[in-house]
């Protein structure tokens, strides 16, 4: 069988839905560039030399296949068989940069000769920024005025690697916005341009190519299980949820095991009813942002409004449309997790396993206080990022 | 007739003003059309705030949000609207991005805009292949035209697609761009207005984006029918006043 033939009944059907969530609500401005990549994306990613340049850049340049580790004292203090996928280790710090190898490589094919990304924390800028200087394409990344501010390691790395940080000023000048500063810079430049969005979010076909790209996480992870449990499957998998993409990654290839339980992490920031919060599964309805129809933060109105986490890349008013589609169909356990909680998560793994989680990924890590699992459960969370980037953000929390 | 289609029929190039609902101030809503009407201006669009306007550039980025923050509501612009068939006879559109009119409801949006007079809807979000697979029934159903757009980049293909779809006007996207962020026309436009013109279409085409004064206007309806005038007309009235509506017109149509 082809690789790349839907293999869950959980991925986008030929126009981009999940269930009831998806699509591509684009202006017709951005129609040639979508319709570009939507008829040619599998071809190419099946492409024998893509494939094979796509896995060579994966294991020699990302570092590739990242451990599968036994956190054996962290499994003792929950009572559960824990493992965590070591995303972290990849290089750049998270799981984001595995997608923007994929897309760099999507670009190159496509022709394009200059590269625009949106980004948060600055991780999936960094990521971008660092595929940019490897292929020596030109990378502009628009991240909000606000997390320029609060992410200033990040933003020097990537002038390192030389790309152009653009601030976002409209509206909240944060992620959103971003991304809005990222859709209108494509629209301005249609022919040479790709845009890599950093999430499993946006017009078809990019939470499904994104998600393509991000399953060698569970690909190597059903390998590595089989090597340390006799079996390919975990009795859960569990990861963060911003837009998505280290979720889809880790589910991708037990979608459809119904045997394996998922477990979708939110950020619920300083509480779900306290109007600063993003866990949009909670407090979302169906609704359209950056070209996909998915569980949207919004007001009566239609208005979208401004999510809250302390981790910058969580703060995000929607979710990419495969997860909507699993809180929705039930196939998908969802629970929110307070900014608090997952300092303290956070701070938990480094002591426990010396681990210093990125806060991200601490929401991930918070759900063992509350969520009890069985003592022979084989538990696989995915550690998305290491926490080296919110070192500030630690250090004013605890006082270090 | 709907009025869209018995004002193209007229032998004269028609001029449409865009503005946002609810800018400069809460209430300009008719007192804003009063006035393009008595400006002899032939149709308008009436903007739809919307929080994230993906197709706009900073001029109706800013208006948009100074809207909101006014407190415009998809329910305040129909109460607005209430009563203007009384004394506005030119066509009016509604532009807008999708979200909100999803969360009002498709059909009672729609139903609503018959009810005030509203004649068409230009939802740049919402593609074609979406409307005809969920929405094409309502607007029909209410009698409204939806407007689609074209651009520079539209292959000849899907512009005859959409030109089969479309029951009124092509909304032709003068160059590859956010709305306001043009300097003026050049080449690659007069190019694309002869190409558009020379295709036949079935519906006239009405151009905007990056028309700003009369030098813009006579260039865009060189060949087309008419144009459309949003960022430059929201711009005059920032800087003047929304009492000063005849004032611009009367530099776009000497
Ligand atoms: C370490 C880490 N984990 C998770 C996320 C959230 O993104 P996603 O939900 O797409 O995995 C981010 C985004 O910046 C991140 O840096």
């Amino acid at each position: 069988m082809n690789t790349l033939e839907r293999e869950t009944s959980y991925q986008a059907d030929e126009r981009g839905y999940y269930g009831d969530f998806g699509g591509a609500f684009i202006p017709e401005m951005l129609y040639p560039n979508v319709e570009e990549l939507r008829s040619q994306y599998i071809q190419i990613m099946e492409e024998p030399s893509f494939q094979e340049e796509f896995h060579q850049l994966l294991k020699d340049y990302v570092g590739r296949p990242t451990p599968l580790y036994y956190a054996e004292r962290f499994s003792k203090k929950y009572g559960a068989k824990v493992y965590l996928k070591r995303e972290d280790l990849c290089h750049t710090g998270a799981h984001k940069v595995n997608n923007t190898i994929g897309q760099i490589l999507m670009a190159q094919r496509l022709g394009k000769t200059r590269i625009i990304a949106e980004t948060g924390a600055g991780q999936h800028g960094v990521a971008t920024a660092t595929v940019c200087a490897l292929m020596g394409l030109e990378c502009i990344v628009y991240m909000g005025a606000i997390d320029i501010e609060r992410q200033a390691p990040n933003v020097a790395r990537m002038k390192m690697l030389g790309a152009t940080v653009k601030p976002a000023e409209s509206g909240s000048k944060t992620l959103k916005d971003a991304t809005n500063e990222a859709i209108r810079d494509w629209i301005n430049n249609p022919v040479d341009t790709h845009y890599i969005i950093g999430s499993v979010v946006g017009p078809h076909p990019y939470p499904d190519m994104v998600a393509r790209f991000q399953a060698v996480i569970s690909k190597e992870t059903k390998a590595q299980l089989l090597e340390k449990e006799g079996r390919e499957n975990p009795d859960y998998v569990v990861a963060c949820v911003g837009g998505g993409s280290n979720a889809a990654g880790l589910y991708y290839h037990y979608l459809d095991q119904p045997e394996v339980g998922i477990i979708a992490v939110e950020a619920a920031g300083k509480g779900i009813d306290s109007g600063e919060s993003a866990a949009t599964s909670a407090l979302g309805r169906e609704g359209i942002i950056h070209g996909s129809k998915t569980l949207l933060m919004q007001t009566d109105d239609g208005q979208i409004t401004e999510p809250y986490s302390i981790s910058a890349g969580l703060d995000y008013p929607g979710v990419g449309p495969m997860h909507a589609h699993l809180f929705r169909s039930g196939r998908g356990e969802f629970i929110s997790v307070t900014d608090d909680a997952a300092m303290q998560a956070g701070l938990q793994l480094s002591k426990l396993e010396g681990i210093i989680p990125a806060i991200e990924t601490s929401h991930a890590l918070a759900i063992f206080e509350t969520r009890k699992f069985k003592e022979d459960d084989v538990v696989v969370i995915n550690l998305s990022g290491r926490g080296d980037k919110d070192l500030n953000t630690y250090i004013e929390y605890f006082g270090l | 007739m709907n009025r869209i289609n018995q004002k193209l029929s007229e032998d004269k190039k028609m001029l449409s003003l865009y503005f946002t609902a609810g800018y400069p101030a809460i209430n300009d809503t008719v007192s804003i059309l009063t006035q393009l009407q008595e400006s002899g201006v032939d149709m308008v669009e009436i903007g739809l705030p919307f929080s994230d306007p993906l197709a706009d550039g900073p001029t109706i980025q800013e208006s948009s949000t100074a809207a909101l923050k006014n407190g415009m509501t998809t329910q305040l612009l129909f109460d607005q609207l209430k009563d203007i068939r009384n004394t506005i006879h030119i066509p009016l559109i509604v532009m807008g991005y999708f979200n909100p009119m999803l969360q009002y409801g498709v059909e009672k949006f729609c139903a609503q805009c018959q009810e005030v007079g509203i004649d068409g809807i230009i939802m740049p979000d919402l593609p074609l292949a979406e409307y005809e697979a969920e929405y094409k029934a309502i607007f029909e159903n209410y009698g409204l035209i939806n407007i689609f757009l074209i651009t520079p980049q539209t292959t000849d293909d899907r512009i005859k697609q959409i030109d089969a779809a479309s029951d009124g006007f092509i909304y032709m996207v003068s160059s590859a761009s956010t709305t306001g962020n043009i300097s003026g026309f050049g080449n690659i436009q007069s190019d694309y207005f002869k190409r558009i013109a020379a295709m036949n279409l079935n519906n006239p085409q009405v151009v905007g984006f990056g028309i700003k004064d009369s030098e813009t206007f006579i260039a865009a309806t060189e060949y087309q029918k008419g144009a459309i005038i949003g960022s430059a007309f929201i711009k005059h009235i920032t800087e003047n006043g929304a009492d000063s509506v005849a004032d611009f017109v009367k530099t776009i149509r000497k």
